[in-house]
Formats: structure tokens, C-alpha cells, sequence
């Protein structure tokens, strides 16, 4: 629940680090919150081509994402909903919502948006590979179905597999960067429409609609950051020292998201697929590395 | 009670229900025939008697599929001359019920859609007596595939079921396309009906009879397994479209009417489905190599035709397309059953079957339903290119929501009828890699990831075809004047979307009406698999309170938003175009352009060919760009293939005289020589 409150705050720390790395005060950690705010207050365009569906885009989007949050553990501790193949729904509700922004950006009939739409259906095709590779190596490492006894597990691996654990979060923090379309997958502070992927799919969404949009990006933000945060050693001493230490862990992956966008320069388009590619190199390795 | 009333139902004869069931939807193409003077009138009754005659026949399979009724069968006082003493018969087990579910309910639903969607030809005086009758046949014959017990009897109505759809396929003869689509048809499906002849005659040679339920004696004796495996894999392997065996169902399927192409996409290739898991029923001890193969067979499938169908403009060519990547998602699933079986691990033995029944008529479900909603569309645009349409939703807006549910069904998104059965493949694909048994594995994690890429790309096909046919401006004049096309269309596709619907609902009870079916292909007993079933209650009931958290958030999200919005200014205005006050249809992104990422990331695989005339100079004349991508098997493989074999044929082309008589005299002296050989 903490989650749904404090996602906002991850973008605003990567763009802090990012600021203070090039030598800028930045705007506050705070400032989605007020955009969001100011945003919600506001009317709404529509365009005079779309139809239920471009509206249908931004509420299933979020609606998915919320759902996939009741299957995220906090590192060693359960998930409010918690079944054997939780990982699987989880990743397709991801994909539901995709598919829903989707169709809302080529409902607009605009070519940027279906530019938009079809380098995010790439991107998509490209990160799912790492994703359930690396997810597939943790529940061989963990010998478990699910999502939270596989990173409750995690804590117990044999000594001499943390190199497993490492490969297996490179991988999701390659699919963090690139499902969320941040540097060196896409740049989102990019102010020229040809040149974007993710914000240039949701144009011609404003006011309460952005919202929703904006709102599902940070959940998705702390969704996939608590994938890779969960692999990280957490204590365990008692419940709220868990926690407290998860909170320090997705912190600590924003931070490392704002390192990497300050010091890497945007891949080319044409050459994207090379690093979703590496990631699943990755994932194998760290299957491998658990089989033993 | 309940059983009471089966029971005695049962007394009545459940098979002398099928039969009327079957014999009212001949009667149906048969009064069509009869009334071709009034079409109208002739179309009607034909579709009360088929939907009729469907209802009635689903009965028993409805009671025998989750195991409320014992199998029921019949055989005849007489025997097939030269075919030994077995009398030929039929047998309505669980396996044939859930295979028989498709076939009457698609039948059924088509000919009501078929009344109205021939309707455009009454009005240009052509006749439709002998495609109703067709149909019809077509119906029955699918039918009596999934109970046919005897081996001559399966070859028979095998081979009724691919000429009645071979005529269907062509009923617009008189275009070119129509016509080499039909004879690909032909050639294809015959050399698939070559292997079929050769396994059953080696199946009867091998237990010196022809009806079925001698079979099971196979699984006790040393038999070439291997070879009835590998016979059964290539000859319905070419019915169900397992790449590289799929080349026809590309093009019969958009040359066939839509109702037809539902039927044959959702049930008829299904049919081949069927007959493998019928002869894996014969066959105990599989070799593991089996299932590797089946999961690299169906994986292969899955994600060439993912991509192909991602790469068509053509809407019913990506559907088509479609159904190569669900079958080959099906075979996955038989895969996992098989390695489940040789290796001795129940549980992902279950998965495997359960999912791959489920996948079938989920399959029926959502691929019915687009076709039927494409055909729609197609009808009222005039052409079948997604470049020609757009817009549609506005203009028709019950079919383009239908469209865009059963996409989302078919992209095998929650809470919708794909991902249930895709999350029985995936359960069996963690299943695997779990074991103990390291040989699984690893194979388990590279089936994970094909599932996971075929998943996206599906999705983005059918993104695409959703979002260039229906969303956005209408790329035409045709789709622009676009209307609904009535009840007669619409309601047959209500009636499968409820459906897809429904299945997710029912997430939990499909164990157990599943697993009478599994008991039949594996030769376990039923109960064998109840330790299995209430396993897999957790993650059904998960992924159920999963669904219907996320409706329920989505509602709440939706009333929250127009609770917001009501006393905000909404205002309608132009599409941003970074301030281009007049864009044009023609400004959208096209299908061709939306799949370009990623054909040009499978290049190497597809081959995709383009045609460019680049402007040139300081006043360049037009320029151009087209870009198509051919089935790459059959243009960069089987072609070259055929042509070969064409030009080493070459030589027998002197027998072929031209008289009749001639044909008479080497059919003449073949049994000659036969007669003479035997003597």
C-alpha cells in the first residue's frame, strides 16, 4: 500500500540524480506529486477521432498495473495475493495494459502516436525475453512457483550462486529501463516527437487522463524497481526492519537508474535490440549458474 | 437425480441423439438445395435445421465430455468388403466431446451467420443450394471424425471433411486467387491424406484389425511406435498448419466466406489436433525425443506464425496466420504432455494435455469471433486489406468492440479465454524447470521464452489488426460509409464472446472437466489425476480473484473519472499533429509501418522484399515504397521443391494420354498385376 504513495517519488529521484550529476539543482524529488495534482484539476481534449477505447487505454493501463502490484513481494516478504505462476500474470497484466495504451495512441490516427505505439510494441517484444529468462532462473535458484517464495527463498541460496543473483538482476534492470523507456533505451525528457517511443504514444492525453498514465508509469516504475530491489540482501530481523530495508533498496535502484541515465548517452533506434539481447545472455547465465 | 435422469436419457440410446442431431444438419443443406428458388427462404430453414441439429447433437457430448455419461458408440450389422470382419462404427468418448464442442457449436453459429452473409449473392441471382449442402457435409463430416472407430470409416469421412471444405473454399471461383488457393488446398491436404492411409494401413496390419478398440493392444506389444508417430505428426501435422506443413491455411482460409473460414479455423484444423492425440491414445511409453519434438514443432509454429501474421495487411491472412501460432501452441502443450508421460511426471503430463484441449476451444472461441467480426468488416468495406479500413469502430460500433475483445482474447491477455490455457503451458513450462530431473530443464527455460515472445508478438499482431482496421480515420471511402451489418451477423458473435468470457470464470472447474479426456489420451485412470486437480486449485483460483480484481479496480477507476470530469470543460478538438491544421487519413501510420520494427528485426528469418524508387534530384518525380512479406517457406523452400520435382517428373508426363479408355486399361492391368502377384 506504502507503494502506492511513494511511486511518485522515484521518477523525482532519478531526475535529482541526473541534475545533481550534471551539476544542476533540479527540480524537487516531490515534483510529480504536483505535477499530478495540477494535472488532475484540469479539463480534458479529447480528440474528435477517438472513440471509448482511447479513454479505455489509460484506466485499463493503471487498473493492470494495480493488479500486478498485489503480486509483488517486498523482498523476503509475501505479496498480498500470492499463487504458483503469480510471476506469469503478473507479466501479462503488464501486457494487458500495453496493449490498451496501445490501441488508445492508434485510436488518435495520428502517425506519431503509431509510431509510438509500434516502437513500444518492439520494445515490449524485446524485453519480455530477459524478463521471463530471468525470472525463470530465480525460480530454478529459489525451487519455487511463485513470486514471493522465490524471493523469500532467495535468502537461503548456497553459498558461491550470489553471482547468479547479480546476473539475474542485471537482466531486470535492463527490462526495468527499457519497460519503462528511460536512457539508454529512450530518453524521456526528449523534446522532439520523431525521436520518442513512450511519451510520444500518450500526446494526446491531458488533464485526469495524463494522470492516470503518469500515475501507472511511476507504479510501473516501483513494480519492476521491486523486482530488482527484492534481490537485494534485506535484513531480516523483523518484519518492519524488512521493509524499511526494501524502501532503501528501491531508493537505491532509482538512484542507480539516475547514475546510468546521467553517465549513457541514448542507444540508436536501429540498435536497441542489442541490449534487451544481453540481458537475456544474462538471465541464461544466471539459469546456468543455478542449475548446478 | 441428476444421474437418474442421464441414466435414463441413456436407456433412449445418447448415440441415437448424436445421430439425429447430425442427420438434422444434413437436412439442412439438403432443404437448402431443394428451396435454391428462394433463397431467402432456403437459407432460413437451413440454419434452424443446422442450429437445430448442433443443440441436439451436443447433448451427449456436453454429458459424456466431464464424465456424467459412460462413452457411448454404435457399429453396423456389416463389414467394409477386404476390411477384415470389424464392423465399421462410431464412439462419443471423452476425447471426441471435447473436440465435438467446436464443431457443433461453430457449425451451428456459422449457418445463422451464413443466412445473412450470403444474402449479397441472392441478390445477383447465383445459387447457393449445393455450398449450403456443403456446409452441411462439412459439419457432419467433423463430426463424425471426432467419433469415427474404425479405420476405413476415419479415412473416409477424413476425406469427405477436405472435399466439402475444398468446395466451400472455392466458392468464389471465379476469381483467380480463389482458384490457386483451392488447388494448394487440395495438393496439401492430399499429401497429408497419403500419410494418414499409410498409418492406418500399418496400424491394421499391425493388430490385424481396423476398429479402434483393438488398439490398445499396441501399448503392450513391441510396435514401430516411432514410425505411427512420426506418420500421424506429418499427415494431420498438414491439417492443423504446423509450420513448415501450414502453407495452405494461409490462403484457403481468406479465399473461403467467413463463416466458413471460422469453421475452418476453429474447429476443421483442429481436427488434426484430434487425430494425433487419438493415435498418441494408442501408444504407451512415448520416447522423450517425441515431446522435444512436439515442443520445438509447436514453438516453431507459434512463433513463425506470430510474426507472419504480425507482418499481413491482409486482415484474414493475419488471422489465418494466427491459427498456425495457436496450433503450434497446442502442440507445445501436447509436447509437455508427452515429455510428462515419458519421464513419468504426472503433473506435467496434466498440464500439457489439459492445456492444449484448452487451448483448442479457446481457440474455437476467440478465432470464430474474429472471423466472424472480420468478415463484417470486410462486407462492408469491400476489401480485405487493413489499409482499406480504419475508422470502423465509430461506423460499427457492436462489431469493432466484439473485434477488439476477441484480439485481446487471441493476444492471450487476462481476464480473457487465451491466457487461461496459456497459463496451463506456462504452469507446465515452471513445472518443468522445477524437477529434479536436469535433462528438462533447461529445454523447460528455452519453451519459456518462446512462449513469452510468441505471447508479445501476438499481441502486437493483433494490436495491429484491431488498431489499423478499426481505430483512428478510415483510410477509404468504402469505410468511411460503413454500417453495422445487422443482427443476422451479429448475434452469432455475441453468442462467442460471451463465451470467451466465460471460460476465465470457469478457470477452476477445468481440471476436472478435462480430465476424463487426458484419462482417455494417456490410458490412466481418472482418478490418477485428482492429487494433480486439487494442486492446481490455488493458482486457478489466483489467477480467477486476479481477474476480478482487476475488473473491479478498472470499474472503480472508470466511476472515479467520470465522477471527476462531470463538472470539468471536455472539450473535442483535432488530433495533435504538431500544429499541421490539416491532417489526412493518409497521414496515419499504416499497417505496413506499424509491424516495420520488428519484421526488420526478424529479417533474416522472414525475408521481407521491398520495393523502392527513391526521390532523386532537385525535382524529384514520385516516388514509391512497397514492401510485402511472402510465406518464406513456401517461396524460399517448398516452391523450389515442387519445381524440381516437376522437372524429374517430367518424364511420366507421357502416360498421361488424355483418353478415357486408356486410364481404364492401367487401372485394368494394375489389378491385373496385383490379382497375378497375390496368386
Amino acid at each position: 500500500m506504502a507503494g502506492l504513495a511513494l511511486a511518485p517519488l522515484l521518477p523525482g529521484l532519478i531526475n535529482r540524480v541526473k541534475a545533481l550529476a550534471a551539476g544542476r539543482r533540479g527540480p524537487p524529488t516531490t515534483q510529480l506529486y504536483r505535477d499530478l495534482w495540477k494535472l488532475l484539476r484540469k479539463g480534458v481534449v479529447y480528440s474528435a477521432t477517438t472513440t471509448w477505447v482511447f479513454r479505455a487505454g489509460p484506466r485499463l493501463g493503471l487498473a493492470a498495473t494495480l493488479t500486478a502490484l498485489t503480486l509483488m513481494p517486498w523482498g523476503p516478504l509475501p505479496a498480498l495475493l500470492t499463487f504458483p505462476g503469480d510471476m506469469v500474470v503478473l507479466v501479462y497484466l503488464l501486457g494487458l495494459g500495453r496493449f490498451f495504451t496501445v490501441l488508445a495512441a492508434l485510436d488518435t490516427g495520428s502517425s506519431f502516436e503509431g509510431m509510438g505505439a509500434s516502437r513500444e510494441a518492439c520494445l515490449a517484444a524485446l524485453a519480455e525475453v530477459p524478463l521471463f529468462l530471468a525470472l525463470a532462473a530465480l525460480a530454478r535458484g529459489a525451487d519455487a512457483m511463485a513470486l514471493s517464495p522465490i524471493y523469500a527463498g532467495l535468502a537461503h541460496l548456497p553459498a558461491g550462486t550470489t553471482a547468479g543473483l547479480f546476473l539475474a538482476g542485471a537482466a531486470l534492470l535492463v527490462v526495468y529501463l527499457t519497460e519503462n523507456a528511460r536512457i539508454p533505451i529512450d530518453d524521456p525528457n526528449t523534446h522532439l516527437e520523431l525521436t520518442m517511443i513512450h511519451e510520444v504514444m500518450i500526446l494526446d492525453h491531458s488533464g485526469p487522463e495524463l494522470v492516470l498514465l503518469e500515475y501507472g508509469g511511476a507504479l510501473k516504475l516501483w513494480l519492476l524497481g521491486g523486482l530488482v530491489a527484492g534481490l537485494l540482501p534485506l535484513p531480516a530481523s523483523a518484519a518492519w526492519a524488512t521493509a524499511l530495508g526494501f524502501l532503501a533498496a528501491q531508493a537505491a535502484v532509482a538512484l542507480l537508474a539516475g547514475l546510468i541515465e546521467s553517465t549513457l548517452a541514448r542507444i540508436r533506434l536501429v540498435r536497441l535490440p542489442q541490449l534487451p539481447l544481453a540481458a537475456a545472455a544474462f538471465a541464461l547465465l544466471a539459469f546456468v549458474l543455478f542449475l548446478t | 437425480m441428476f444421474h437418474l435422469v442421464v441414466f435414463r436419457l441413456g436407456m433412449f440410446g445418447f448415440m441415437t441423439l448424436f445421430l439425429t442431431g447430425l442427420g438434422l444438419i444434413v437436412a439442412g443443406g439438403l432443404a437448402a438445395l431443394l428451396l435454391e428458388q428462394w433463397p431467402e427462404r432456403a437459407g432460413t430453414v437451413a440454419a434452424i435445421l443446422m442450429v437445430t441439429g448442433a443443440a441436439v447433437a451436443a447433448v451427449p457430448a456436453l454429458l459424456v465430455l466431464p464424465g456424467l455419461s459412460a462413452p457411448v458408440s454404435c457399429h453396423w450389422n456389416w463389414a467394409f468388403p477386404g476390411a477384415g470382419l470389424d464392423q465399421p462404427g462410431l464412439r462419443l468418448d471423452p476425447l471426441s466431446a471435447i473436440f465435438l464442442l467446436p464443431v457443433l457449436t461453430l457449425t451451428g453459429l456459422g449457418a445463422v451467420y451464413g443466412r445473412t452473409y450470403w444474402r449479397p449473392w441472392h441478390h445477383r441471382h447465383e445459387a447457393l443450394g449445393l455450398a449450403w449442402l456443403s456446409y452441411g457435409l462439412l459439419g457432419v463430416a467433423m463430426a463424425l471424425v471426432a467419433t469415427a472407430s474404425h479405420g476405413v470409416v476415419f479415412l473416409v469421412v477424413w476425406e469427405l471433411m477436405t472435399l466439402t471444405s475444398w468446395f466451400l473454399v472455392t466458392f468464389e471461383n471465379e476469381k483467380p486467387a480463389v482458384r490457386s488457393a483451392g488447388w494448394l488446398y487440395l495438393v496439401a491436404s492430399h499429401i497429408g491424406n497419403a500419410c494418414l492411409l499409410a498409418l492406418f494401413c500399418l496400424l491394421a496390419r499391425n493388430t490385424g484389425s481396423w476398429d479402434f478398440s483393438a488398439y490398445p493392444w499396441l501399448r503392450t506389444h513391441t510396435v514401430p511406435a516411432a514410425a505411427f508417430f512420426l506418420l500421424a505428426l506429418a499427415g494431420f501435422g498438414v491439417k492443423a498448419g504446423l509450420a513448415p506443413l501450414h502453407v495452405w491455411l494461409p490462403e484457403a482460409h481468406p479465399a473461403a466466406p467467413s463463416h466458413v473460414s471460422a469453421v475452418m479455423s476453429g474447429a476443421m484444423i483442429a481436427m488434426g489436433i484430434y487425430g494425433l492425440l487419438r493415435i498418441l491414445s494408442f501408444l504407451d511409453h512415448p520416447a522423450p525425443w517425441w515431446g522435444w519434438l512436439m515442443i520445438g514443432l509447436g514453438l516453431g509454429s507459434a512463433l513463425f506464425g506470430a510474426l507472419l501474421s504480425l507482418a499481413q495487411s491482409d486482415l484474414k491472412r493475419l488471422l489465418a496466420y494466427s491459427s498456425v501460432e495457436n496450433m503450434g501452441l497446442v502442440a507445445t502443450g501436447i509436447g509437455f504432455g508427452l515429455l510428462g508421460q515419458a519421464t513419468h511426471q504426472p503433473a506435467l503430463l496434466f498440464l500439457g494435455y489439459a492445456g492444449a484441449l484448452l487451448h483448442v476451444l479457446n481457440h474455437a472461441l476467440f478465432k470464430g469471433l474474429l472471423f466472424f467480426a472480420a468478415g463484417a468488416a470486410v462486407h462492408a468495406v469491400g476489401s480485405r486489406s487493413l489499409e482499406a479500413m480504419g475508422g470502423l469502430l465509430r461506423r460499427m460500433p457492436e462489431t469493432g468492440a466484439l473485434f477488439i475483445l476477441g484480439a485481446a482474447a487471441a493476444a492471450g491477455l487476462p481476464p480473457l479465454n487465451g491466457f487461461t490455457s496459456e497459463f496451463f503451458l506456462y504452469l507446465a513450462g515452471f513445472r518443468g524447470l522445477t524437477t529434479a530431473q536436469t535433462g528438462i530443464q533447461a529445454p523447460a527455460l528455452i519453451a519459456l521464452a518462446g512462449l513469452a515472445l510468441t505471447g508479445v508478438l501476438a499481441g502486437a499482431a493483433m494490436a495491429k489488426a484491431a488498431g489499423v482496421g478499426f481505430l483512428g480515420e478510415p483510410r477509404s471511402e468504402a469505410a468511411a460509409n460503413a454500417h453495422e451489418p445487422g443482427l443476422g451477423l451479429f448475434l452469432p458473435m455475441l453468442v462467442l464472446a460471451l463465451g470467451c468470457l466465460a471460460v476465465p470464470v470457469l478457470a477452476t472447474f477445468w481440471p476436472w472437466l478435462l480430465a476424463p479426456a487426458t484419462a482417455e489420451i494417456t490410458g490412466m485412470p481418472v482418478d490418477a489425476f485428482t492429487d494433480i486437480i486439487n494442486h492446481l486449485q490455488p493458482p486457478l483460483a489466483g489467477l480467477t480473484t486476479a481477474g476480478v480484481l482487476l475488473l473491479l479496480v478498472a470499474g472503480w477507476i472508470t466511476l472515479r473519472m467520470r465522477y471527476l470530469l462531470k463538472p470539468r470543460p471536455v472539450r473535442r478538438a483535432a488530433t495533435w499533429t504538431c500544429g499541421y491544421l490539416q491532417p489526412t487519413p493518409r497521414m496515419q501510420y499504416t499497417a505496413g509501418s506499424f509491424a516495420q520494427p520488428m519484421i526488420t528485426l526478424f529479417r533474416g528469418l522472414l525475408r521481407p522484399r521491398y520495393q523502392i524508387t527513391r526521390p532523386a534530384g532537385l525535382f524529384p518525380a514520385p516516388a514509391a515504397f512497397a514492401c510485402a512479406t511472402p510465406d518464406v517457406v513456401r517461396e524460399h523452400y517448398l516452391r523450389p521443391l515442387f519445381h524440381a520435382l516437376r522437372e524429374r517428373l517430367a518424364v511420366l508426363r507421357a502416360f498421361q494420354e488424355g483418353h478415357v479408355q486408356v486410364y481404364i486399361l492401367y487401372i485394368t492391368l494394375t489389378l491385373l498385376i496385383l490379382l497375378l502377384w497375390k496368386l
